[in-house]
């Protein structure tokens, strides 16, 4: 667990998107709006994605995180925020799901 | 999101402020709520909520369906005097999630031996609150019985608004020390903040059971604050 009272600057996604933006890179950050069952990542996590794919931080252990890349990529080039949702239910559970059991809500949206 | 909006939460955080980003999830229309600032209808009541409890989730309201992002600063517990209490209360508060740092000048009593795995500093509380100010996210418990050590502590703890100020000592004890608060230039408004004698009253006799007393006593005052830190971030 990390102890510390401040903030990870090196790691925190919110204060890496504020660098990327001025650095002049198009970034978008995807949030965590809504879990049920064992999501593995509570409401408010942050993954943050630049055009070219970087990101940092997470919105599940790993699970999703390729696909919400993907889409944030495209959120990036529309401008228009996107409503992620996934879990074992979904149809493409077999390909993007969380093996854990769990359904999250991912919102996706640029920065400016 | 707003650039200039991620730019201000970011700036909250960094200075240990509580903040909550609320996201319009039909338009994406954001903004920072500080807190205390007025917010009308059920809207208002969930983000106070938020700040209460830390919890961030979806709400409808206004017929539109808002997402509240609450960024508490992490909690933390400065404890003044590396006494026999101390030595419990260190690890419990750590594991209840509140990191505790430990100040005493005294430096029989302040050694890593007595105190392993603790920020620990041997030094005045005068220097180290220099380094790093107490603020409305930090409760402080000064329990040296030792004027010369609580005192200057104490005022200021009341002055930053800490959520929690305890005090060890007896009621006649602390009558003394609201005197000299008083001398000071506390006022009496502020030092009626102050919990003494010191915790929750379980019946506590040991150290051990007084420092259950203590973080249960901080637990509650960090999860009932509210109307009182209104004016926290002036």
């Amino acid at each position: 667990m990390d102890e510390s009272i401040y903030l990870d600057e090196a790691r925190d996604p919110l204060i890496i998107a504020e660098g990327w933006m001025k650095d002049g890179k198009d970034v978008a950050i995807a949030t965590v709006v809504e879990t049920w069952g064992s999501a593995p990542r509570p409401v408010g996590s942050h993954l943050v994605i630049d055009a070219e794919g970087n990101f940092h931080g997470s919105v599940s252990g790993g699970c999703v995180e390729g696909a919400v890349v993907t889409e944030a990529i495209d959120v990036i080039g529309s401008g228009k925020a996107r409503m992620l949702e996934f879990g074992v239910a979904d149809e493409t559970a077999w390909q993007v799901g969380l093996s854990c059991g769990g359904r999250i809500k991912v919102y996706v949206e640029r920065l400016g | 999101m707003d650039p200039y909006v991620l730019k201000t939460l970011n700036e909250e955080r960094r200075a240990r402020r509580a903040a909550v980003l609320v996201t319009d999830l039909g338009d994406g229309r954001d903004r920072i709520v500080r807190e205390g600032d007025p917010v009308a209808g059920d809207l208002g009541t969930a983000i106070a909520s938020a700040f209460r409890t830390g919890n961030s989730r979806s709400v409808e309201a206004e017929g539109r369906t808002f997402f509240l992002n609450a960024h508490l600063p992490r909690p933390r517990l400065v404890v003044i005097g590396a006494v026999h209490i101390s030595q419990a209360l260190a690890p419990m508060a750590r594991i209840a999630g509140y990191p505790v740092e430990i100040i005493d000048p005294r430096t029989a009593f302040a050694t890593p031996e007595r105190f392993p795995d603790v920020a620990l500093h041997a030094e005045w509380p005068e220097d180290v609150l220099k380094r790093a100010p107490l603020d409305s996210y930090t409760a402080l418990a000064a329990v040296t019985h030792d004027p010369k050590i609580d005192d200057f502590a104490l005022k200021a703890a009341l002055d930053a608004r800490c959520f929690y100020v305890g005090a060890l000592g007896s009621r006649k004890t602390h009558a003394k020390r609201v005197e000299r608060l008083l001398a000071l230039g506390a006022g009496a408004e502020q030092i009626a903040r102050i919990h003494a004698p010191i915790g929750l009253d379980i019946g506590a006799a040991s150290p051990a059971e007084i420092a259950v007393a203590v973080l249960a006593q901080t637990i509650h005052a960090f999860r009932s604050r509210g109307l009182e830190a209104k004016g926290a971030v002036a």
